[in-house]
Formats: C-alpha cells, structure tokens, sequence
C-alpha cells in the first residue's frame, strides 16, 4: 500500500498502527446498500436522535469508490447478488462489511429459493447483526465493534501474521454439533 | 421590500446562530443508555423456579412456534438422581440462532410454563455466525439467592404441581 506497509516491524510499526487505525475509524464513510426494512432503521440512524455523524459517518457516499464501509441492509435476493459483488469490488481497500439484520446476516425468516440465506455466500462480513429490524441502538453498537476491529488492524508484516493465525482458527473451529459439550 | 430589505440576510443567519444554542434531541448512544419499553423484545431468558430447578419442561413449543426456525430443542428424561426441573421431562438442548431469530415473541407465547421470556437486552451484535447461535448456558437465568445449580432433587413440594399452584409471585 504505502510506506506505513514498508516499515520494519517493531515498536514504530506499532506506532503507526495505533495511529492509522485511530484515524481510519473515525472517519468511516457508509456506502449504504439500504435493501428493505433495515434500510429504514439506517435511515433513522443517520437521523438526528441516533446520529451518525457523531461516528464521522454522515457522509455516505453513493459512489462505492469512495466509499470504506458497506452496509448490507435487508434481504439480498439471488437477482440481487451480482450486483453486490459489483458495488463490493469497486470499493477501495481497506473495506469492511456490516450485515444488518437478520436477512443480511443468514437469510432470516426466508428460508427459501429467492433470497441469499446470508451475504457473506457473496462477499466477506466482519459484522453480523440480528434484529428484525435492528433498533438504530444496535447498529451503532455493531459500528463501535466494528471501530474496535479497525482500530486493532495490523500492517505490513503484522498483518501477513494476523492474517494468517484468523484463518487457522477459522479453520479449527468445529460446527456446533461436533462441539460434544454443546447444550 | 424598502429601506430595511438588506437586513433580511441577518435575520437568516439569525436564525442559524438562534439553532446554535437550542437543546438537541441527540441520545448520545454508547456513553447514554435509555431504557426500553418495559416488554420490548430483546434477547431470550430461560427461567428457574426458586430453587434452581429450570421451568423448560423440553416441550418444543417454542420451536413449533417460531416462523423463522429459530429454536432447537431436544427434551430428555428426568430420572431421580438427574433432574433439572420438575416433573417428568427437561430441555436437554436448547440453541436460539440469532441469525434467523426475528424477535417476534410467538415463542414467549406458546411457552406453556413460562420458562421462556425475553429481557431487554439488545447488544447482540458479534463477528461469526457461530457465536451467535446461543446455547443453553447463556440463555438460562442467572442463578438468584437461595438457587442451587440443578441437577437436585425437588425443594419446594412434592411433585410438580405444586410448583405449578405456587401462584405469579412464588414462582
């Protein structure tokens, strides 16, 4: 990326990370994929009692190329999911997902052949969140959690390593069923 | 229209200084919390009799229910030496996917015992899908004063009806 990603790994990598990611987080801009009823939450949250400008977010830019974080908001039909990929890729890296609601997140109630049971058979989430819909209250809990993520990203070769431990987990983890002690 | 039309753009901005100072409706979310309505819909709770013991009897009604399939459960037996509520049969497993959870209420509805209400809990949001299907343990209720952790034998009557006929404040 730029010379943050070249800098030998030690105490100014650390540095830089604490800074950069202080940065990224509070300055997210929204490219709002408002799909349905969720849609009318989001736009209650950039409303004046719940309001997302306090996050920085007030600029959600309809342009995914400027944009830094996408939103799913309600269900994705399978006509749909091409074009989310679509709008997905233009976006610039870095980029982060949140699905919102129960529909984005696995589906939801329709479990049937028209809707994508979850976005992230399409594009990769860091934030799922349920609700039907999610009151505006959960969604800025789900964006501060988010910021949390951001502010934790690594460069360089701390990232390579961070990268790389995630995908052993998520490799390791067994469905619940195996998990013997699940009640 | 006349001598004082060049004051109209002071009294536009005015206006804009006046809104300056008003109070605003801004609930500052994370550092503000208000209460919700007091039978909002939020996370579920499985509840316990008194003593410990679990009010699920393992009915599955929830999860006939439950328009989204949210809701797994398997009922087991009760046997003497085990025995997790009163009467003949327990909630052995109980998982709700809060991905598909819609938080309609219908389960609270069709629970005949009253084991299963819902708090005002609503900060579910998490990064897998696994952590958020919720098991047995973090959905039971906390165990209150004078609650011993089932299995253990039957406290407060002989059989289970009377824990039924313990009444809305005993029970």
């Amino acid at each position: 990326m730029g010379l943050e990603e070249k800098l030998p790994s030690g105490f100014l990598l650390s540095t830089v990370e604490q800074v950069a990611g202080w940065a990224r987080k509070n300055s997210v801009w929204p490219a709002t994929f408002g799909l349905a009823c969720c849609a009318i939450e989001l736009m209650s949250t950039g409303g004046p009692k719940h309001d997302l400008a306090r996050f920085g977010m007030e600029r959600a830019s309809a342009s995914p190329r400027q944009a830094d974080l996408m939103i799913v908001a309600g269900r994705l039909s399978q006509k749909m999911a091409p074009v989310l990929r679509q709008i997905y890729d233009q976006m610039a890296e870095p980029k982060w997902v949140i699905a919102m609601g129960v529909c984005a997140s696995s589906g939801g109630m329709f479990n049937n052949y028209a809707i994508v049971q979850g976005v992230d058979h399409v594009v990769p989430v860091d934030i799922y969140l349920p609700g039907c819909p999610p009151r505006p209250e959960m969604l800025i809990d789900s964006i501060v959690k988010l910021h949390d993520k951001i502010q934790n990203m690594k460069f360089g070769a701390h990232r390579a390593k961070q990268i790389d431990e995630l995908e052993l987990q998520a490799l390791r983890t067994l469905p619940l069923i195996d998990q013997g002690t699940a009640k | 229209m006349g001598l004082t039309d060049w004051l109209n753009p002071v009294k536009g901005f005015g206006v804009t200084f006046h809104t300056m100072f008003k109070k605003v409706e801004t609930v500052n979310y994370p550092e503000e919390k208000r209460p919700t309505a007091p039978r909002f819909h939020g996370r579920h709770q499985l509840n316990r009799w008194p003593d410990g013991l679990e009010k699920c009897v393992g009915c599955e009604l929830c999860a006939w229910a439950c328009p989204a399939d949210a809701i797994y459960v398997e009922g087991a037996d009760n046997t003497e030496t085990e025995r997790y509520s009163p009467g003949e049969r327990y909630g052995r497993t109980y998982q709700i996917n809060y991905l598909r959870c819609i938080l309609c209420g219908l389960c609270i509805e069709a629970c005949p015992t009253r084991a299963l209400t819902m708090t005002n809990e609503y900060e579910l949001a998490d990064s897998t899908r696994e952590s958020l299907i919720y098991t047995k343990e973090m959905l039971l209720a906390p165990l209150g004063p004078g609650m011993e952790a089932p299995p253990h034998a039957m406290r407060l009557g002989e059989t289970e009806e009377d824990y039924y006929r313990l009444g809305r404040n005993n029970g």
